[in-house]
């Protein structure tokens, strides 16, 4: 590396245009809007920037504390729900052999690449009412329903539809849906860097694999386990899209509550002041990553 | 008939051979595809209601192909792309080498700083695009492919960063030695810049490519907020059409796009194990 005064010439011809851009097309917007949610609304898009505190304690009314409460949790459970799922998929990318990992990583990055909005549609058409998980149950039922009265049991009903899509239950599975590559990814790169004879030993020492994987395989993996984590997270607590279409009128993230405050209800300086609030929250999570990453290396 | 083979006893490792972990694998993948399968398979189905299956008809696509706002959105959505990842692809290879290379005041700043794009939530950065651009109040009544400006901008912001990411690592492994024979054979600065260096960052920069156009054609967030009534791209498109039902017409746009996005990704890996093969032979 070199000081970027003995090439004065070729710093400025890399430096200049990213740097840039980066000012005038990505700092000034974020700082216009952190200005604006220092504003008062004065027409339509004329907002005077008077330096009050009163969209932040908006946001701290009971109604949005409680849309943000609501993220962090539907957020917080789709990480888990990610976590338990996508834990055994990457042991096992892990442990198979040569000829079948590059088809397992592919065959979950592929959905990655995939288009969002086409994934959420996807689900859409799968959960309906009239879509292919309640055609699939009913044919069950109905299947089941004519052997059931052959050995003495009393004939069900005629299948009553389930309720699958616009509720919570439907944003929780679309946000484990699309997130999930992002949680096998990570993992699987901690898991395959891990010593497999530290494995081996805690076997051959006695522990089952519960325990060894508890004991020996997650601590190792740690911060790999833990950008997981964060990479699921952050992205799932700003989700706009998924609870947009998979969710019912209960189910608003704080996503939606930003785009409202823009698009519909034209308050701005709130908007900017939620948009904050939850840029915020993600440093936060960021920050918690790299504080750990930083002591997982020093034990190492 | 290995089903009639003696079993080869689990080695404790092997996780991946144990039938349980199988199923799991099996479920989960049943879980990612089934849903893409099923779009795909029922964009061939001949009814309009697209419950049962009604037989095989590609009347669909023809609809979807002869959609003409369907269709303009899709140019419009393949323009902005191809347009946001050359100059992504400049910008962030740049900045790439800015970072590699050079010591230079409140450094860590600005490598944070450009880092912001990939981790700020796409919701807070499109709101940021929308009040940048009302405050800007460029016309509107541009012609075409002029009015896509604001749109390709925004994209240009959140692909470039990640084209500096992925070249930055092709850099790591460059050999500054090679660089400094050049220069003792008689090369000047540029020349060494432009036949030894950039030939080492070329994978970076496919890879990077590959992956802004992908992430350009995929947004959606970002470009709900900067778009108007006559800048509509594909999926702000699909957006206004899945809102409220679920038809075939979307499904075959949706199953195109698909196909589109499969072609891409075996076309990108296929060039990485060539360059890589090619890497090794050197």
């Amino acid at each position: 590396m070199e000081d970027w005064k003995r090439g004065r010439a070729m710093f400025a011809t890399v430096a200049a245009a990213p740097l840039t851009w980066l000012t005038l097309f990505f700092i000034i917007p974020m700082a216009v809007v952190w200005l604006y949610s220092f504003g008062t609304n004065r027409g339509l898009t004329d907002i005077d920037i008077s330096g009050t505190l009163v969209n932040y304690q908006r946001a701290l009314e009971p109604l949005y504390l409680g849309i943000f409460a609501k993220s962090l949790v539907v957020a917080g459970i789709t990480t888990v729900i990610c976590l338990v799922v996508g834990f055994p998929v990457a042991l096992a990318i892990v442990f198979s052999t040569d000829r079948w990992k590059p088809w397992l990583l592919l065959a979950i990055m592929l959905p990655f690449w995939t288009n969002l909005l086409i994934r959420t549609y996807a689900l859409m058409a799968v959960l309906r009412t009239e879509g292919y998980a309640n055609q699939s149950i009913g044919w069950l039922h109905d299947r089941f329903g004519s052997i059931m009265p052959l050995v003495g049991l009393p004939a069900p009903g005629a299948y009553e539809p389930m309720n699958l899509l616009y509720n919570n239950f439907a944003v929780i599975l679309g946000l484990v849906y699309v997130h999930l590559p992002f949680m096998v990814l990570p993992l699987y790169a901690a898991l395959d860097r891990l010593d497999r004879s530290l494995i081996e030993a805690s076997l051959d020492l006695g522990a089952g694999h519960i325990r060894t994987l508890l004991a020996i395989v997650a601590p190792l993996a740690a911060p790999g386990i833990i950008s997981g984590i964060i990479i699921t997270f952050v992205p799932a607590l700003g989700a706009y899209l998924t609870p947009d279409l998979l969710g019912g009128p209960d189910s608003q993230m704080i996503a939606n509550v930003i785009e409202r405050q823009f698009k519909r209800a034209n308050d701005w300086p709130f908007g900017a002041a939620l948009s904050f609030l939850l840029m915020y929250a993600t440093f936060i999570a960021i920050a918690f990553q790299a504080v750990k990453a930083k002591q997982a290396e020093r034990r190492g | 008939m290995n089903l009639f083979r003696r079993k080869i006893p689990l080695a404790p490792l092997e996780y991946t051979r144990r039938t349980s972990m199988r199923i799991w694998v099996g479920l989960v993948l049943f879980f990612l595809y089934a849903p893409l399968v099923t779009l795909v398979a029922f964009s061939f189905n001949d009814s309009r209601r697209n419950i049962v299956w009604r037989g095989f008809t590609t009347k669909y696509y023809e609809k979807a192909l002869n959609n003409e706002s369907l269709m303009t959105a899709l140019g419009n959505s393949i323009t902005i792309a191809a347009i946001a990842t050359v100059v992504s692809v400049v910008l962030g290879a740049l900045a790439a080498v800015m970072l590699w290379r050079f010591r230079f005041p409140f450094k860590a700043a600005w490598e944070g700083a450009l880092a912001l794009p990939i981790v700020v939530p796409e919701i807070c950065m499109g709101v940021a695009m929308l009040a940048f651009f009302a405050k800007l109040d460029l016309p509107q009544d541009l012609a075409w492919p002029l009015n896509l400006g604001q749109i390709t901008i925004a994209h240009i912001t959140f692909c470039f960063p990640f084209v500096t990411m992925v070249v930055r690592s092709r850099l790591s492994s460059f050999n500054r030695e090679e660089e400094e024979a050049a220069k003792d054979l008689g090369a000047t600065e540029w020349q060494a810049l432009r036949d030894v260096l950039l030939p080492h960052m070329k994978p970076g920069l496919i890879a990077g490519a590959l992956l802004a156009f992908t992430l350009s054609l995929d947004d959606f967030v970002i470009t709900f907020f900067t778009s108007g009534p006559n800048t509509i791209t594909f999926p702000v498109k699909v957006y206004s059409m899945v809102r409220f039902s679920v038809t075939p017409e979307v499904n075959a746009a949706s199953a195109m796009v698909i196909a589109l996005t499969v072609i891409l990704t075996s076309l990108a890996l296929k060039l990485q194990s060539r360059m890589g093969a090619l890497a090794q032979g050197h």
